[in-house]
């Protein structure tokens, strides 16, 4: 299976990544080359085993519904590179 | 000209009455003030693991078992990946191709009294996005208290056929998880969604039309009304030679149209993968066995119980057992007075009338099943008239005195002592003599006149069936 540039760029933009056409080839050429590496599974008849979804058997441990406290607007805030006294700001989503 | 029939599949959003959040301790209740609820889980920060909240799959559970879902001992969470500013992680957790709940059943009554079956095609738990705020600033401003907040997710399958059956089936989607007190079912306040797919064919045809997909029907008339739009804007379409692009449509309640969103709306390509920061969900038979325990009995049933134990009409049946709460409080009220009739007359009327009144919960009515039950007693002991049991009831419930005392207190007790009535009669038939001779005179309907008189004098407190038989026995006497 190959990647083709389109299907590359398609990907990039689900991303939200934008490459110069030089560096989406070599993304699609990383791309390819990751692939290649794990065809190498197609070696193995895996018909009757489950789909391993985690690698851990564990199923863990959940936890009770207990609230427990919550950062500090300011520390909420501290990364954000931009926000008001109380919000986080983005460029706007939707012109309204 | 062409018959056509819709095609209509709802999802339906539900937010889970929870603490804390589905995947951290940050408080999940409405209403703080903006970004309050956060941490580093629920922010998406790197590093930050989610661990699972253990009642949500409880809720989860409970409500598969009340739809006749399987519920999966094993289930799996996977990331929806997509941007968004309200999205802090870029990925959403979900469940995709291993849910919790797959399967399941919703019973309808239409008003044309035709039963219908909803297929549901699976339940899954997700967590909710936090909020964007498009039109405060120039900027997108987003709050992300509801980030984390647990949902479940209920898709029917593309069973419903009319406007009518798609609100009654999210209205029966909401009573059900009421009942279970899983959810709080508001859909104006947004902790009960449904987005609907709409198409419509040919009669008879058995190929699907393009669908489009409605949103933010934020109460069932506007489920009803939005679906009925879009219906016929798709028929009007067809007709007119047209073709339905698929699209999603966002419901204007105001207006009462369906406008297609704005923005750009980028292919939905979620690229789901199974969520590598949490294990399974593993469900033991044990632990099924535990939550099945929790079941309450569910709406349908305790209406046909209502019918068969209590011997009530089918309507009152339907009216009680419509909230969980109003049932319970019914049933204790039948139990304590053993008069169920009485108790659901009580129960329908003043009861609900008070609550309506009053803007409050059935919860926090402050008149116990019991003393309601003691009012009820003591009409049918004849204490008091059932016009004075309705001021003993309001006095009871502002008072918080025991309706005994009330009655004493307020002298309210019935008047069925025979020389005190004839006292009055005597008078009465003094005063009214016109009225007498009437009567003395064949005609009988004066006798109305005068009951309303002595009723009066003795301020509603005569019991009526008495003062009726003595006027009448005196008036006789006169002839």
């Amino acid at each position: 299976m190959k990647v083709t540039l389109e299907q590359t760029a398609y990907i990039a933009e689900l991303a939200r990544l934008s490459f110069d056409d030089d560096e989406l080839r070599r993304r699609q050429d990383d791309l390819n080359r990751i692939l290649e590496y794990v065809e190498k599974l197609d070696e193995l008849q895996p018909d009757d085993v489950e789909p391993l979804s985690h690698p851990v058997e564990n199923t863990g441990r959940p936890r009770a519904d207990v609230v427990a406290s919550s950062l500090p607007i300011e520390d909420t805030l501290r990364n954000a590179p931009d926000a008001d006294d109380r919000h986080f700001k983005t460029p706007k989503a939707i012109s309204v | 000209m062409t018959d056509y029939e819709a095609v209509i599949g709802l999802e339906i959003h539900a937010q889970l009455k929870t603490e804390s959040k589905l995947f951290c301790g940050c408080d999940a209740s409405y209403g703080a003030e903006p970004n309050a609820n956060a941490c580093p889980v629920c922010l998406g920060h790197p590093g930050a693991l989610p661990v699972l909240n253990e009642r949500a799959v409880e809720f989860a559970a409970l409500l598969g078992m009340a739809i006749e879902s399987r519920v999966n001992p094993v289930s799996i969470f996977a990331r929806k990946n997509y941007f968004y500013p309200d999205l802090p992680k870029g990925y959403q957790i979900s469940q995709f191709d291993k849910p919790i709940c797959t399967g399941g059943r919703i019973a309808l009554t239409r008003a044309d009294g035709v039963a219908r079956e909803i297929g549901v095609t699976r339940a899954h738990m997700e967590e909710d996005a936090g909020k964007s705020i498009h039109d405060r600033s120039d900027a997108t401003l987003v709050d992300v208290n509801r980030c984390g907040v647990p949902l479940i997710e209920i898709v029917s399958e593309p069973d419903l056929r009319t406007a009518e059956e798609a609100r009654l089936y999210v209205e029966k989607i909401r009573q059900i998880v009421r009942y279970l007190r899983i959810c709080d079912g508001n859909m104006e306040e947004g902790s009960l969604r449904c987005d609907a797919n709409v198409s419509v064919r040919p009669q008879g045809e058995t190929e699907l039309g393009v669908k489009t997909e409605i949103k933010n029907m934020n109460s069932f008339k506007s489920v009803e009304r939005a679906v009925e739009f879009e219906i016929e804007r798709q028929i009007d379409l067809i007709e007119d030679g047209g073709e339905v692009t698929q699209q999603t449509l966002l419901w204007d309640a105001d207006r009462n149209v369906a406008v297609p969103m704005r923005g750009k709306e980028s292919a939905h390509d979620y690229r789901y993968f199974p969520e590598p920061d949490l294990p399974p969900v593993a469900l033991s038979e044990e632990r099924l066995a535990e939550i099945r325990t929790r079941l309450p009995e569910l709406p349908d049933a305790k209406r046909e119980r209502f019918v068969s134990d209590y011997g009530l009409p089918d309507y009152d049946a339907d009216v009680l057992s419509q909230s969980r709460d109003v049932a319970e409080y019914f049933e204790r009220v039948a139990n304590a007075s053993g008069d169920a009739k009485a108790a659901s007359n009580w129960t329908m009327g003043e009861v609900a009338r008070e609550i309506r009144e009053r803007k409050i919960e059935i919860a926090e009515f402050l008149l116990s099943p019991e003393r309601l039950a003691e009012i009820i007693a003591l009409v049918k002991d004849n204490v008091v008239s059932a016009t004075a049991a309705k001021e003993v009831f309001v006095a009871a419930l502002e008072e918080d005195k025991s309706p005994k005392t009330i009655v004493e207190e307020r002298n309210l007790g019935q008047i069925s002592d025979a020389s005190e009535l004839d006292e009055m009669i005597d008078q009465i038939l003094k005063e009214h003599t016109v009225a007498v001779e009437e009567y003395l005179a064949g005609k009988e309907k004066a006798i109305g006149f005068l009951v309303g008189q002595a009723m009066r004098l003795s301020r509603g407190k005569a019991n009526p069936q008495l003062l009726n038989k003595s006027l009448r026995q005196k008036l006789e006497s006169m002839k």
